[in-house]
């Protein structure tokens, strides 16, 4: 593999200050996001900034690449003081943002998006044959195996993160600031990037990490700072830090156990859902049974076919075959869901589902927390085709409580909240409905660690009160702290079922990649 | 948990107070501007604030009122609905042609229905077939005029000779027109469906994000036919009460005219055109804004050149204030 990279400027002396943060502070209509933070970064070093959502990560990350302008203190960039009001400004002197939504246009190739905004013309044309050459260039320096002329929307998350890495490169950047870049990404990918941010580092690019993960963070980072409340806890070497001073650093508190005690399923519990040779878009004649009070846990690499099989199982979308029964206890006859089935009839027959991306696919951003909670059972509330709003109100205001939301006003839009109290808002929402299974898909992805315990505490309580749950997660330590029992799946099909002391971390990777079975 | 709190309860203060001043704003919207058109109009103009006056505009915005006030409800659900005004004169030929022959009463439901009939396609093609419903209704519009001409072939229908069609627009009950008391009854009750029924509240949801919506159990689809129904309801109402008005009606009633006056009385309103906000309040505040500026320059003897283009400008305004607040919202 090529170790140069394309860095432009003055070869860094590694040990250097690139950027030097003095006394910053910035405010969001009167809500302190960073106070007096001082911060210095390395050159060619990997410095993470860690902290809970709203810990002001994500906005110190931004003050650096011109993306948000800090309300008072300065920042020197190789000693010599800037003031940036755009990101336009910090990508001239070599500071480019990553942020987590990629801003790929899906419908140019990689090499087109690679060189947006900086395409090599002859007379107003893009000339094609000057933009593979670049492109090949660019590729070969950075190492990347990825082809310029496919189409960037058809890529893999993890591939289109590259295309935003070499847009980076190409446009001279000496730091790069990434914001929670492996967040979506699957465990191979996540280690194809590592790998690249490593190799950015050591051609001399500096790094700035914002990542919730703090395993990675360790395993990347030179230096490691950890944010609280606006404040800068301390900046120190990854080395000296471990996942518990990092999270107790994080929280301001020790750390309790990271999982709520799991109770065990009664033995006689009823089954509650029974999905019997489920085939459908992605999933391959797939069986599974989910027990009253149980949790199983569905594991796998993304793109194995989970959410697909949520989808099916909901009725979202439609099932080549098979047959899901849903056996409500304390309800006489087991009910089966129609193959042209709705979401609305698996949610009256006591079906539940969270969907993965809670504003894709979940919440009405724009709309109140009210009308978001008790959208799904609103049918409760009727009288006369009328919504009797003051129930209503109470029975939202209920389960929010029991949801641990706590919102000033209903009538708030639920944009407003923070990413883990819209979480628990569907949680809420599911309350509601009062359901007998629960599909939960990735119920705490891009959530602070305080809401992240909150959410394992809720499904765990819904579980200890006779609720069958079938959790999706890519976080396979969630899986191993909350579930009973653990699915894996693999290329649409369960390649494996693992109960007790099979739940290990290798054996449901192993699974996952598909080892026992001689394959990578 | 005592951590997730106090990130919860920080963000809850943090975003009203960024992103509340601009949702008052538009919460706000258009009703300031509204007073004060209105207080400045009866300073100026004697004639404007009369009592014939004030209820000749909303005896002349009846139908235009009606119609947007359904429009509304299609635009919170994520839709358009660009055929009212080709309903309106299909509606009006309709129940003109039908008075001439069979009795009033008849005239009016089958001109009704006629709209019911076309909101029903326009909302099965929108919706089943899953055709935008931009070009759906566009090219139902096509359709509707072409059938309008047929019933006509063309002429002026004109119905002097049967006066017991006008009684549907022009019975007076204290002192003001039964098309105002029908518009003030039909409003009343779309504003009601929109803000207080679980449909008006799907409507919201399908519009604010559909997918969203069909996962928590709405049925989508059929939120977005009642929509569309209504408004082809309301189209052929308007048409109706104004044939019934002038006891005369021809194809080419309306039109596209209608369509974006209507459309631009709901956006003026601050409804968005991106679905999931909006109300009919607003709808009915927009149309009469539209409606005082035109009145306002007769009674002032303005050139009505003038009129087109404060429209243009206010409506680029609302739209672009609209933009602005999702921008600063999301």
């Amino acid at each position: 593999m090529p170790d140069q990279l394309v860095v432009p400027g003055p070869p860094g002396q590694p040990g250097g200050a690139h950027v030097e943060l003095t006394d910053i502070s910035k405010s969001f209509g009167g809500v302190r996001a960073l106070e007096a933070v001082n911060l210095r970064i390395d050159r060619g070093s990997i410095h993470a900034l860690v902290g809970e959502n709203g810990a002001g990560k994500s906005t110190l990350g931004k003050i650096i690449a011109g993306v948000t302008v800090p309300d008072r203190g300065q920042m020197l960039l190789r000693g010599g003081q800037v003031r940036f009001h755009t990101p336009r400004e910090a990508i001239a002197r070599g500071i480019v943002l990553i942020a987590q939504e990629l801003s790929i246009v899906p419908a140019l190739s990689v090499a087109e998006n690679v060189f947006l905004g900086a395409e090599p013309r002859r007379g107003g044309v893009v000339n094609r044959r000057a933009l593979r050459k670049r492109y090949a260039d660019l590729a070969a320096s950075a190492g990347f195996d990825l082809r310029g002329d496919l189409n960037a929307g058809a890529l893999r998350t993890a591939d289109q993160q590259k295309v935003e890495i070499l847009r980076a490169l190409s446009r001279d950047a000496e730091l790069i600031v990434m914001d929670e870049p492996t967040a979506a990404l699957s465990r191979p990918d996540v280690d194809l990037l590592h790998e690249v941010i490593r190799r950015l580092a050591a051609a001399g690019t500096t790094v700035v990490l914002v990542s919730h993960f703090l395993g990675e963070v360790l395993e990347l980072a030179d230096q490691v700072t950890v944010l609280r409340d606006g404040k800068l806890v301390r900046t120190a070497a990854a080395a000296e830090e471990t996942e518990t001073t990092l999270l107790s650093a994080m929280l301001g508190r020790p750390l309790g156990t990271a999982f709520p005690v799991r109770r065990p399923v009664p033995p006689h519990a009823p089954v509650v859902l029974s999905v019997q040779g489920l085939t459908a878009s992605g999933v391959t004649n797939v069986s599974l049974e989910v027990r009253a009070g149980e949790i199983v846990g569905l594991a796998g690499l993304i793109g194995a076919g989970r959410t697909e099989l949520a989808s099916a199982v909901y009725r979202a979308v439609r099932a080549q075959s098979g047959v899901i029964t849903l056996s409500p206890p304390r309800q006489q006859a087991p009910v089966q869901l129609h193959r042209a089935g709705s979401p609305r009839a698996a949610l009256m027959a006591g079906l539940a589902l969270i969907p993965e991306g809670r504003k894709e696919h979940g919440l009405l951003l724009g709309r109140p927390i009210g009308e978001n909670v008790s959208l799904a059972a609103l049918a409760k509330f009727h009288r006369g085709g009328l919504v009797r709003r003051r129930a209503e109100r109470r029975a939202v205001d209920a389960v929010l409580v029991k949801a641990g939301v706590r919102v000033r006003s209903q009538a708030a839009p639920a944009s407003t909240l923070s990413g883990g109290n819209q979480q628990k808002l569907l949680f809420a929402r599911i309350l509601l409905c009062e359901p007998k299974v629960l599909i939960a898909d990735e119920p705490t992805r891009g959530v602070d660690v305080g809401s992240k315990r909150a959410i394992y505490d809720l499904l765990t309580e819904l579980a200890a009160d006779g609720l069958g749950v079938l959790l999706i997660s890519s976080d396979v330590e969630e899986i191993l702290g909350l579930a009973h029992r653990v699915l894996v799946m693999r290329l649409g099909g369960i390649t494996a079922e693992l109960t007790g002391s099979e739940m290990t971390e290798a054996a449901i990777l192993s699974a996952a990649f598909g080892a026992a079975r001689g394959g990578t | 948990m005592n951590n997730s709190d106090v990130t919860g309860s920080r963000a809850a203060l943090a975003l009203p107070s960024g992103a509340g001043m601009v949702s008052m704003l538009r919460k706000a919207g258009i009703v300031w501007p509204f007073l004060i058109l209105f207080i400045v109009l009866s300073v100026a103009s004697g004639p404007f604030f009369s009592k014939v006056n004030l209820l000749d505009i909303l005896d002349q915005q009846a139908s235009t009122l009606i119609i947007a006030a359904a429009g509304t409800m299609v635009l919170v659900a994520g839709c358009i609905d660009l055929s009212v005004g080709a309903t309106y004169a299909l509606a009006g030929v309709t129940a003109t042609e039908l008075a001439l022959h069979t009795s009033p009463f008849l005239a009016v439901v089958a001109g009704v229905a006629t709209g019911l009939v076309v909101g029903l396609v326009n909302g099965v093609v929108a919706t089943t077939f899953r055709i935008n419903s931009l070009i759906a209704t566009l090219a139902m519009s096509f359709v509707v005029s072409g059938l309008a001409s047929l019933v006509t072939s063309g002429n002026l229908i004109i119905a002097y000779a049967k006066p017991g069609f006008a009684d549907l627009a022009r019975t007076v009950f204290l002192s003001v027109n039964t098309s105002t008391w029908t518009m003030i009854a039909v409003v009343l009750l779309f504003g009601l469906v929109l803000s207080r029924t679980a449909a008006g509240r799907y409507m919201y949801a399908a519009g604010s994000n559909a997918d969203a919506a069909r996962l928590a159990g709405v049925r989508v689809q059929q939120t977005r036919l009642l929509a569309f129904v209504l408004s082809g309801g309301a189209a052929a109402l308007g048409g109706v009460i104004d044939a019934s008005r002038v006891l005369s009606a021809q194809a080419s009633n309306g039109e596209t005219t209608l369509t974006f006056t209507v459309l631009a009385g709901i956006v003026v309103g601050g409804t968005s055109i991106l679905g999931g906000e909006g109300a009919i309040w607003r709808t009915v505040v927009g149309v009469l804004f539209i409606a005082l500026i035109g009145n306002g320059s007769d009674l002032l003897g303005l050139n009505p050149l003038y009129d087109q283009i404060a429209l243009g400008v206010i409506l680029l305004l609302a739209v672009g204030a609209d933009a602005w607040s999702r921008l600063r919202v999301t």
